[in-house]
C-alpha cells in the first residue's frame, strides 16, 4: 500500500510539473525560444493567488476557528484561480510584448539572454516587492481525507490538483487541435514565415501562446501552494528548471511530451526520495537531462528535425 | 548540433542563476561610527600574519553582527538584531564600555552560508569592527568562524549549537548549549515524558545543525531502550515532504523528531497531518519563531521543542527583559532574541574586563567568563569555549509556546 501512496504523491507533483512544462514547450514550439522566466511566472501566479485570496476576504474566512466550506467558499476559490490565471496571462503578454518581441529577429542567443534577464528581474523584483520571507498560503481546499486507511490516504487536495491539472491539459489539447487559433499555433510552429504568408497574424498567435502558457503556470502555482503551503519569491527557480527538464525529456515542442515528461520526472524524484536518497532529489533531475541530451536529444516524443546551421 | 545548443543553454542558465545568487547584497546597516582607516596593518600580537585584522582604532566600540535578516530563517536574524540593539541601548544608557559608546554594524547574509563568509570578511576588512556577533544557524557560523579565527577577531555565536563551531579555533565562542545536550534533552523527553518507544527522525541533510541534533537524539534514544524505526531526510529548499512522510508513516512511530528550522517544520507538520499522521512532533530551538504557528497553524499545535529559555519564567531578570522587549518591539522575545541579548552583554562585559580594545585580551576575558548573569541562565564558558546552561522544553499552544520542563546539564 505504501507504493500506492507514493504513486499518488508522485502523480500530484507530476501534474504540477506538467502544467509548467507545457508553457516551456508551447513557447518553444512557436518561437524556438526557451522562456527561462517561465518558472518565475509560476511564482507570480502563486502570489496573485495569495493576494487575491486576501482581497476577496477568503484568507479571513479561513483564519477563523471553524472555516465553512459552503458554496460561497468554492465560488471565491474559483475566483482566486481565475484572477491568478488572468493576471499571469497579462504578465505573459507584457513579457512577450516588451522583452521578446523587440528581439524577434535577432540571434537566438540574444533572446535567450533576455529570458534569463527577465527571470532575474522577476526573482529580485519579487523579493523587493513581496519581501523574501516565506508567506503561509491559505488552505483554499479543506484538508479532508477521501480515503483514510492506515497505509493509504487520498486527500481532497491531491484529487483536486490531479483533476484540475488534467482538465486544463485536456482543454489545452482541445484548443490546439480543434480551434482556429490552435490550428494557427500549429501552423506558426511548423513554419512561421509560411504561416505569415498564408494570412496568419503571427504576432497575435505568439502573444496568445504566451498568455496561455502563463495562465497554466499560474494554475500550477496556486495548486502547488495549496499542496505545500508556503510561498516565497524564489519558489519558481528550481521548479522552473525541473519543468524545463521535463519538457526536454518529453521532447520540447511536444504537448503530450511535456505531460509525460512531468510525470516521469516526478516519478523519478519520488522513487529517489522514497529509497532514502533525498539529497539526490535535485541531482536526479539534471542527471535525466544529461542522459536525454546524450541519448535522445529530441526527447521521448519530439520529432528529430534536421537543423540547418 | 541540437545537442550542443541545448546543453549550452542549460549551462548558461545555471551559470547566470548562480551569478544571481551572488549579486545583490542587501545590507541592513546601522549608522556606523566613521572609523579612521589605518593603513599600518600591524598585528596585535606576534607574527606578521597578513590575515590579521587591523588594530582597532575606532572612536567608539564598534561591534559587527551578521545574520539572516531575510530568507526562510529571517526571524532568526531579526530577533537576534533586536536583542543585540536592546542590550547595547542599556549598556550605553549606563555609560557604555571603556567610557565609550557601543555601536553595531549589522549585515544581512540572507540565510546563505557563502554569503555569511562574505559579509564577515567585509565586517573585518572594510567596516573595521572590533569583535563579531553571530550567527544563529550553525552552517553559517561554521562558514564565518575560520575567517574570524585567522583574522584574530573574537566571535561569539549567540545560538549556534553544532559542536564544530567553536572547534574552529580559540577566538570562537558561544553562549548557548550544544547539540549533544539538546539532542539528549529531546530524546529523554520523548522517552520519559511522552513514553515513546518508537521514534522516527526527519533530518535536513544539508544543515549541520539538523544532522548533529538527529545524531545525538538517535544515540540517546537507543541508549534508553528506544527504537529508531525510520530515518528520513530532506534538503534545504524542499517543500514537498509527502514522499518522506509516507515512508515514516508505514513504520508507525510514536513520535517524530524534526530537528529543522521553523519554515520546514511548519510545512512538514501540515503535510504529515494531511497524510493522517497524528503523532506528536518534536523539534529543537530551530522551531523557536512566531512564524512557526503562522505557517503550521493547527498542524503544529501540541508539538514540543527544546529551547534556550521560556518567556514565562518568573525570574525577575527574565521578567524585566520580556517587559522591556515588548515595550520596544511589541512582541514577546523568542529565545534567539534572548540569546543574542546575552551574547551582546557578555561581549561588552568581556571588553570592559579586558580593559582595552586589544583583541587578544578580549579573547582571554571572554574565555574567563564565569557565572555571567544572563536572561537565558547563568553563563560559564568552559575549556571548549561553550556555555554550560540548562535547556527548557516548550509546547505549542495557540500562538504561544508554553513552558513544560527545565532540563539541567
Amino acid at each position: 500500500m505504501e507504493i500506492l501512496q507514493q504513486i499518488v504523491n508522485g502523480l500530484t507533483q507530476g501534474a504540477i510539473y506538467a502544467l509548467i512544462a507545457l508553457g516551456y514547450t508551447m513557447v518553444y514550439g512557436v518561437l524556438r525560444l526557451i522562456n527561462f522566466a517561465h518558472g518565475d511566472v509560476y511564482m507570480l501566479g502563486a502570489y496573485a493567488g495569495f493576494y487575491s485570496a486576501g482581497w476577496l476576504g477568503l484568507t479571513k474566512r479561513l483564519n477563523t476557528e471553524n472555516p465553512v466550506y459552503d458554496f460561497t467558499h468554492w465560488v471565491l476559490v474559483a475566483l482566486v484561480f481565475f484572477v491568478a490565471m488572468l493576471s499571469c496571462a497579462v504578465i505573459g503578454l507584457a513579457l512577450e510584448r516588451f522583452a521578446y518581441r523587440p528581439l524577434r529577429n535577432s540571434p537566438r542567443l540574444a533572446a535567450l539572454i533576455t529570458a534569463i534577464g527577465v527571470s532575474l528581474l522577476l526573482e529580485n523584483g519579487g523579493q523587493a516587492l513581496f519581501s523574501p520571507d516565506p508567506q503561509p498560503f491559505p488552505a483554499l481546499i479543506p484538508a479532508t481525507n477521501l480515503i483514510d486507511q492506515p497505509n493509504f490516504n487520498l486527500t481532497l487536495v491531491q484529487v483536486t490538483i490531479i483533476g484540475v491539472a488534467f482538465l486544463l491539459m485536456l482543454t489545452l489539447q482541445f484548443i490546439v487541435t480543434k480551434t482556429k487559433m490552435g490550428r494557427a499555433m500549429r501552423a506558426v510552429s511548423l513554419d512561421r514565415n509560411a504561416a505569415s504568408l498564408m494570412g496568419i497574424n503571427t504576432d497575435v498567435v505568439i502573444a496568445f501562446t504566451f498568455a496561455l502558457g502563463s495562465a497554466l503556470a499560474a494554475a500550477g502555482g496556486v495548486l502547488n501552494s495549496v499542496y505545500t503551503p508556503t510561498i516565497d519569491p524564489l519558489m519558481g527557480l528550481l521548479v522552473g528548471l525541473k519543468a524545463f527538464v521535463a519538457a526536454v525529456l518529453g521532447g520540447i515542442g511536444s504537448i503530450p511530451g511535456a505531460v509525460l515528461g512531468g510525470l516521469l520526472m516526478s516519478g523519478a524524484e519520488t522513487a529517489v526520495v522514497a529509497y532514502g536518497y533525498s539529497q539526490y532529489r535535485d541531482a536526479i533531475a539534471f542527471a535525466i537531462l544529461i542522459i536525454v541530451l546524450l541519448v535522445r536529444p529530441a526527447g521521448l516524443m519530439g520529432r528529430n528535425v534536421a537543423e540547418k546551421v | 548540433m541540437r545537442t550542443f545548443t541545448s546543453s549550452q543553454k542549460i549551462f548558461n542558465t545555471l551559470f547566470f542563476t548562480s551569478l544571481a545568487g551572488a549579486t545583490l547584497l542587501v545590507g541592513c546597516k546601522e549608522p556606523a561610527a566613521p572609523n579612521t582607516a589605518n593603513s599600518n596593518a600591524a598585528p596585535t600580537s606576534g607574527g606578521g600574519d597578513s590575515m590579521k585584522a587591523k588594530v582597532y582604532e575606532g572612536a567608539d566600540i564598534l561591534l559587527g553582527e551578521y545574520g539572516s535578516m531575510t530568507g526562510s530563517t529571517a526571524t532568526f536574524g531579526k530577533s537576534s538584531h533586536n536583542g543585540i540593539k536592546m542590550a547595547l541601548d542599556e549598556i550605553n544608557a549606563a555609560g557604555g564600555v571603556l567610557k565609550k559608546q557601543v555601536k553595531v554594524t549589522a549585515l544581512d547574509d540572507k540565510g546563505v552560508a557563502d554569503e555569511a563568509a562574505t559579509v564577515v570578511k567585509r565586517l573585518i576588512t572594510q567596516e573595521n569592527v572590533l569583535v563579531i556577533l553571530g550567527e544563529v544557524a550553525s552552517s553559517r557560523s561554521l562558514a564565518a568562524a575560520p575567517i574570524c579565527q585567522s583574522a584574530g577577531v573574537p566571535m561569539i555565536s549567540p545560538s549556534s549549537t553544532n559542536p564544530a563551531v567553536t572547534e574552529k579555533g580559540d577566538f570562537i565562542f558561544r553562549t548557548c548549549f550544544i547539540d549533544p545536550f539538546q539532542g539528549t534533552v529531546g530524546a529523554k523527553f520523548a522517552k520519559e515524558t511522552l513514553k515513546a518507544s518508537k521514534a522516527a527522525v526527519l533530518t535536513d541533510v544539508k544543515n549541520d545543525y539538523s544532522v548533529g541534533l538527529a545524531k545525538f537524539f538517535e544515540e540517546e534514544f537507543i541508549k534508553n531502550g528506544g527504537q529508531i524505526v525510520a530515518k528520513s531526510s530532506y534538503s534545504e529548499g524542499d517543500k514537498d515532504f509527502h514522499t518522506q512522510l509516507t515512508g515514516i508513516k508505514g513504520k508507525s512511530p510514536d513520535v517524530i523528531y524534526i530537528p529543522g528550522y521553523y519554515t520546514d517544520a511548519g510545512n512538514i507538520a501540515i503535510q504529515a497531518r494531511s497524510l493522517g499522521m497524528k503523532q506528536p512532533l518534536l523539534g529543537g530551538d530551530g522551531w523557536d519563531s512566531e512564524k512557526l504557528t503562522t505557517i503550521g497553524k493547527g498542524a503544529v499545535q501540541g508539538s514540543y521543542f527544546s529551547s534556550h529559555y521560556s518567556p514565562e519564567s518568573k525570574d525577575p531578570r527574565v521578567m524585566k527583559f520580556v517587559a522591556d522587549y515588548k515595550k520596544n518591539y511589541g512582541a514577546t522575545p523568542d529565545s534567539l532574541a534572548a540569546c543574542a541579548y546575552d551574547a551582546a552583554k557578555l561581549m561588552c562585559d568581556a571588553i570592559e574586563r579586558a580593559g582595552s580594545t586589544d583583541r587578544d585580551k578580549i579573547r582571554d576575558a571572554i574565555a574567563a567568563t564565569k557565572d555571567f548573569p544572563g536572561v537565558t541562565g547563568n553563563i560559564t564558558i568552559d575549556a571548549k569555549r561553550n556555555a554550560i546552561k540548562p535547556a527548557v522544553m516548550l509546547q505549542v499552544k495557540g500562538n504561544e509556546f508554553k513552558y513544560v520542563a527545565t532540563v539541567n546539564p
